[in-house]
């Protein structure tokens, strides 16, 4: 009854929605202790939710046939079965996709972390005519979604035969048109940007070249921005499977592509009709190759989660 | 300065600057018009045409506005679907972005274990492909944890009408994917958040202002730039992920032997116009808020 009566400004006035906001929006005076339990139960369920998928992901790979029909059995499995992981091992042909997975991730983002940085320089550090054009087109390149451009261009590999071949991948990105590489240019061009010009100015007055500039002076200072194009290409090159899959099948088959298929790959590998109950296709094998899948970005995700985290910030993505 | 202020060879100064200017970004216009440029008109070329491959050559027949009109009129899953992806990106977009700027208040905080936290937020940056999303929806592990599977919302939402459910029964089966699609706009707002002058925040304390009105009148305004950016973001990775229905049927219909290339290039064209008109909405619907607010 009275309720309904408390106006919307007299909500944001009540003592504890000050208290709530004082937390969220950076107090003036301490945190207290009430706050303070708030806020991390709040960060734990929130990550707990976010983190669900993963966790249910990781627990149902380890589970034993037993413990998958066991309705008793959610989220601790009764033992640590890994025979799904032997399988899932056998099935997405592991060492092999890993490999091709790495080729296809690591060279394209190394190309393309270095084209980008030098058209981000050319960008940040010169000025000429067209300069509106270019970033206006550069937007483009990230919004056009990828099916306006691929036919034609699998076509022309498809005649030049590079269908299959690493190279269809690793062209664009040596000409600064790799996946997302409009984000790597902007970040480069912000970052560029930001730096000070005057060690490049004394160098020039000394002689030294543009190419010489860039490469001895303005590299080294832009370092956590070739580390975070670097990781972040490497990643989504990873993951992205609508080029690779045209691109290169029939040629290298990358983790991500194997496991596109992975019903049909367990399939021939044990066929359905002649292996016993135990040895059909579950979700816990499936579960298995999907953490396979993700296990060496999340192993470079730890061991870099500090330059991820913190030279995003030093580089400031927004691009203001 | 004054050795380079003086023209070498006959050339200014600035005509000189901008050759240099044009030698670093050379490599890049030219794989524009290579790679991006000449396939999207051979793409808009081929949608006026029946297009039909050979092993040695592509046999182009002009069939005017006959791939668009049979994508519009006479297509029943494409229109479909589009509306779908529509009706799904639009939900998915403000979830993204209020859903970011939360944890990244959270994250601008002081406390112990903030390194760690942040390790969890941005994890889904790395693991977020087709093929892994695509498991996980199909174990249900995606859904909004407890909800989903009651048969209470399920019977509640057999009352709805369709326009209503879909869009609900997307934000429960979907929840948590929606969530991992916003690891890199929670970056975008961090760094933005770190760049507010911290003095802005004393001074209006001084002032007497509650944290409530900080929030509103400081920090909001102070992440329109952001909200917009990370807008964009949304709409094109969701756009272009490899798991959108939409993207899938384009793709099928290259190989269908009905239509095949010069069909799937018009769905294409057509698949772009709606996403573009939907960043133009969107932008609009900012920028009236932007504007509002800063009055």
């Amino acid at each position: 009854m009275d309720e309904k009566e408390i106006t919307v400004t007299q909500l944001f006035r009540h003592p504890f929605t000050l208290r709530i906001g004082g937390f969220l929006f950076g107090s003036r005076a301490h945190r207290g202790l009430t706050s303070s339990i708030i806020l991390y139960a709040l960060l734990i369920a929130i990550g707990f939710i976010y983190l669900q998928p993963l966790l249910f992901m990781f627990t149902t790979s380890i589970k034993s046939p037993n413990d998958l029909l066991n309705p008793m059995v959610q989220w601790v499995p009764t033992e640590l079965y890994l025979g799904n992981y032997e399988k899932a091992f056998r099935v997405l042909n592991y060492s092999q996709t890993l490999l091709a997975s790495i080729l296809i991730s690591v060279v394209p983002s190394v190309l393309q972390t270095l084209v980008a940085s030098i058209v981000g320089y050319g960008l940040a550090r010169y000025r000429f005519w067209g300069k509106p054009i270019v970033f206006l087109l550069l937007l483009t390149t990230f919004v056009i979604p990828p099916q306006n451009t691929v036919i034609p261009q699998m076509l022309t590999y498809r005649n030049m035969g590079l269908l299959g071949s690493p190279l269809a991948l690793i062209l664009p990105a040596l000409m600064g048109q790799g996946y997302r590489s409009a984000i790597f240019i902007l970040i480069f061009y912000q970052s560029f940007m930001s730096l000070p010009k005057v060690l490049e100015e004394s160098a020039r007055l000394d002689g030294a070249s543009d190419m010489r500039i860039f490469f001895t002076i303005a590299v080294p200072s832009a370092l956590p921005a070739y580390i975070v194009s670097l990781i972040f290409s490497i990643v989504w090159y990873w993951n992205e499977t609508f080029f690779t899959v045209i691109f290169l099948e029939g040629g290298i088959t990358t983790l991500p592509m194997q496991l596109s298929r992975f019903t049909q790959a367990y399939e021939s590998l044990y066929p359905p009709g002649v292996v016993n109950i135990f040895d059909r296709l579950n979700e816990a094998v499936k579960m298995s190759g999907t953490f396979l899948n993700i296990l060496p970005l999340l192993l470079m995700y730890f061991i870099l989660q500090r330059w991820f985290v913190q030279s995003v910030e030093m580089t400031g993505v927004t691009g203001e | 300065m004054t050795a380079r202020n003086q023209p070498r060879k006959g050339i200014s100064l600035r005509a000189r600057e901008a050759l240099h200017g044009y030698g670093f970004i050379m490599i890049w216009v030219i794989g524009f018009l290579l790679f991006t440029l000449i396939p999207l008109l051979e793409t808009l070329h081929y949608s006026f045409n029946q297009v039909v491959v050979s092993a040695t050559s592509i046999n182009l027949t002009f069939v005017d506005w006959a791939n668009y009109s049979r994508a519009l009129f006479t297509d029943p899953s494409f229109i479909e679907l589009l509306i779908g992806y529509t009706i799904e990106t639009m939900v998915a977009v403000p979830i993204v972005l209020i859903f970011a700027m939360i944890i990244a208040l959270f994250l601008n905080l002081k406390f112990k274990l903030k390194g760690f936290f942040r390790v969890i937020f941005f994890l889904p940056i790395v693991i977020t492909s087709g093929p892994v999303i695509r498991e996980l929806t199909a174990q249900g592990a995606a859904s909004a944890p407890g909800i989903a599977n009651l048969p209470a919302v399920a019977d509640f939402l057999a009352e709805l009408p369709r326009a209503v459910r879909s869009p609900i029964e997307y934000l429960l089966t979907s929840f948590i994917l929606i969530l991992w699609f916003s690891g890199v706009q929670i970056l975008i707002y961090l760094a933005s958040l770190q760049k507010i002058d911290k003095s802005i925040y004393e001074a209006a304390a001084i002032d007497g202002a509650s944290s409530w009105e900080i929030f509103w009148k400081i920090i909001l305004p102070s992440l329109s730039t952001a909200t917009m950016i990370n807008a964009i973001y949304t709409i094109v990775t969701l756009s272009h992920f490899s798991e959108n229905k939409v993207i899938q049927y384009i793709y099928n219909q290259t190989y269908n032997m009905q239509g095949g290339i010069g069909y799937a290039s018009a769905l294409a064209f057509i698949y772009f116009a709606v996403m573009i008109a939907m960043m133009g909405i969107i932008y609009l619907l900012l920028m009236q808020w932007t504007k509002r607010k800063s009055r």
